[in-house]
C-alpha cells in the first residue's frame, strides 16, 4: 500500500483529504506544519506528499527545499494543494520540483487525476 | 408533465438529436427543462411542451434540444486515446501522407472543445517530430451555447484540473481572472462548425481521425449504425476511428474493425469479402490458402 503524508495546517483540510486517498487506496500520515512534516518523512519517507502552501512555523515552500536539501535520492512525490491559484506560484512550485498542483478548492475527481497524472494510481 | 406529455417529449427529442429517453428518465427532463420554462416564464413542464408544439417555435425548440444535450468533457478524457494518437496513428499517417503532408482530424461531438484542444496541444507537444506536416481540427457539436464555450476557450478552474497536467496549464493558459483560457495559438489550430450527427456530414469532405466519443451511447441501435455507416464513408482506408470507453462497433457495422490490442479505436475494414471468403475455404483447400497467404 503506497503511504501519502498529508501536510495542511486545517484539521478539516487533512480529514477530507485522508478520506479520499484512503478511498484511492493509501495509507495516511498527517502532518500540521513543513517542519513536522520534515519529521514525519525522516521517520518514513512516504510515496506522496499532498502539501499546503501556508502553513505557520515551516511553509509548503520552505518544506520542499528543506526536504531536497536532505533526501535529494529518495524524494517523494510532491503535490501542492493551496489556495495559492495564480500562475507566478505554480511555476515557483514547477520550478521547486513539485510534479503536480492541486487548486483548492478540491473534490475527489481532481486528486484522482493529478494522481493519476503523476503515475501514482 | 403527463405522460402523453413526456410522450410528445420523447419523440420529439428522438427526431431532432438521436437522444433516447427511457421512462425512468422523466427526472432527467425535468431537471434539464425547468430551467428553459424559467428562462421563458413558461408556468410548467406542460405549458413549455404546448408552446414548442405550435408552429414557428423553432428557436424554443432548439433550445429544448441543447437542453437535453450532455457536455461533459474534460482535457484528455481516458488519457489511452491521445496515447493512441501520438504513438500509433500520427507516426503511421505521417508516412502514408508522406508526400501529401496533410491530415484531418474531426472530433464529431466535441463539446466545450477539450478533446481537440488537446489533440491540437499534442501536436505542438510533438512540434519536432511533426515540422512543417498541415493539421486540420474540426471540432463539431450540435449546441451553439458549448460551441460559443468551446470557441472562446475559457475554462473554470475545476475544468482546468481534470486531466491537464500542469505543467501544460502553465505552458498554453493564461489566467483571466478565476477563468483561465487556453492560448490564441492553440485556439487557432481548431475551426468549429455547428453539426447534427442526424443530418448529412458529407460537406464536411475526408478525415484520417475521427473522434466520436460517448455520443453514440445516447443514440438507439438504428441510429447508431447509420452514424457509424456515414462516418465510415468521410474515411480513407487507412484512417481512424475513435469511441469512447464503453462503446464498440461490433454488431452495428461491417465497416470497421477494432485494432488489436487497442481498446476504442476502429480502423475501416481491410479485407475484402472474397479474401475472407478464400481464407475460411483454406481450411478445406489447403493450396487455395497457399496462394492466399502472404
Amino acid at each position: 500500500m503506497k503511504h501519502c503524508l498529508v501536510v495542511d495546517d486545517s484539521r478539516v483540510i487533512r480529514k477530507v483529504a485522508r478520506r479520499i486517498l484512503e478511498d484511492l487506496g493509501f495509507s495516511i500520515g498527517e502532518a500540521e506544519d513543513g517542519l513536522k512534516a520534515l519529521e514525519a518523512c525522516r521517520e518514513r519517507m512516504p510515496d506522496a506528499v499532498l502539501l499546503d502552501w501556508n502553513m505557520p512555523v515551516m511553509d509548503g515552500m520552505e518544506f520542499l527545499h528543506a526536504l531536497r536539501e536532505e533526501a535529494a535520492d529518495k524524494m517523494p512525490t510532491v503535490v501542492f494543494c493551496t489556495t495559492e491559484n495564480d500562475m507566478a506560484h505554480i511555476t515557483q512550485a514547477i520550478q521547486a520540483g513539485a510534479d503536480e498542483y492541486i487548486m483548492k478548492p478540491f473534490d475527489k475527481e481532481i486528486v484522482e487525476a493529478k494522481l493519476q497524472e503523476v503515475g501514482l494510481i | 408533465m403527463i405522460t402523453t406529455e413526456f410522450d410528445f417529449l420523447r419523440d420529439f427529442l428522438k427526431q431532432r438529436s438521436g437522444l433516447v429517453l427511457s421512462n425512468e428518465k422523466q427526472y432527467l427532463v425535468e431537471s434539464r427543462l425547468i430551467p428553459v420554462t424559467r428562462r421563458h416564464n413558461l408556468a410548467s413542464l406542460s405549458a413549455l411542451v404546448q408552446a414548442i408544439r405550435k408552429p414557428g417555435s423553432t428557436a424554443l425548440q432548439e433550445e429544448v434540444v441543447e437542453a437535453m444535450t450532455t457536455n461533459e468533457s474534460f482535457f484528455f478524457r481516458d488519457k489511452t486515446p491521445f496515447d493512441h494518437f501520438k504513438g500509433l496513428m500520427l507516426p503511421n499517417l505521417m508516412e502514408a501522407r508522406a508526400s501529401r503532408r496533410k491530415m484531418r482530424i474531426w472530433c464529431a461531438a466535441a463539446s466545450t472543445g477539450q478533446e481537440p484542444y488537446s489533440l491540437a496541444m499534442v501536436l505542438k507537444e510533438m512540434r519536432a517530430k511533426v515540422g512543417s506536416f498541415g493539421f486540420e481540427i474540426l471540432g463539431t457539436d450540435i449546441s451553439n451555447e458549448v460551441l460559443d464555450k468551446a470557441k472562446a476557450g475559457t475554462y473554470s478552474q475545476f475544468e482546468v484540473q481534470r486531466g491537464l497536467p500542469i505543467q501544460m496549464l502553465v505552458k498554453y493558459f493564461a489566467q483571466e481572472g478565476e477563468l483561465w483560457q487556453i492560448s490564441s495559438e492553440i485556439r487557432s489550430m481548431v475551426q468549429w462548425r455547428k453539426l447534427n450527427l442526424l443530418q448529412s456530414f458529407s460537406q464536411l469532405g475526408e478525415f484520417d481521425i475521427i473522434f466520436c466519443r460517448n455520443v453514440l451511447i445516447y443514440f438507439d441501435q438504428e441510429t447508431k449504425k447509420d452514424v457509424l455507416h456515414r462516418i465510415a464513408k468521410q474515411m480513407p482506408k487507412d484512417g481512424y476511428l475513435v469511441l469512447g470507453a464503453a462503446e464498440t462497433v461490433v454488431g452495428l457495422t461491417d465497416a470497421f474493425e477494432p485494432v488489436p490490442e487497442h481498446r476504442g479505436l476502429y480502423r475501416p475494414k481491410q479485407q475484402s469479402a472474397d479474401a475472407a471468403t478464400v481464407r475460411k475455404l483454406g481450411s478445406a483447400f489447403p493450396k487455395l490458402s497457399a496462394l492466399t497467404s502472404p
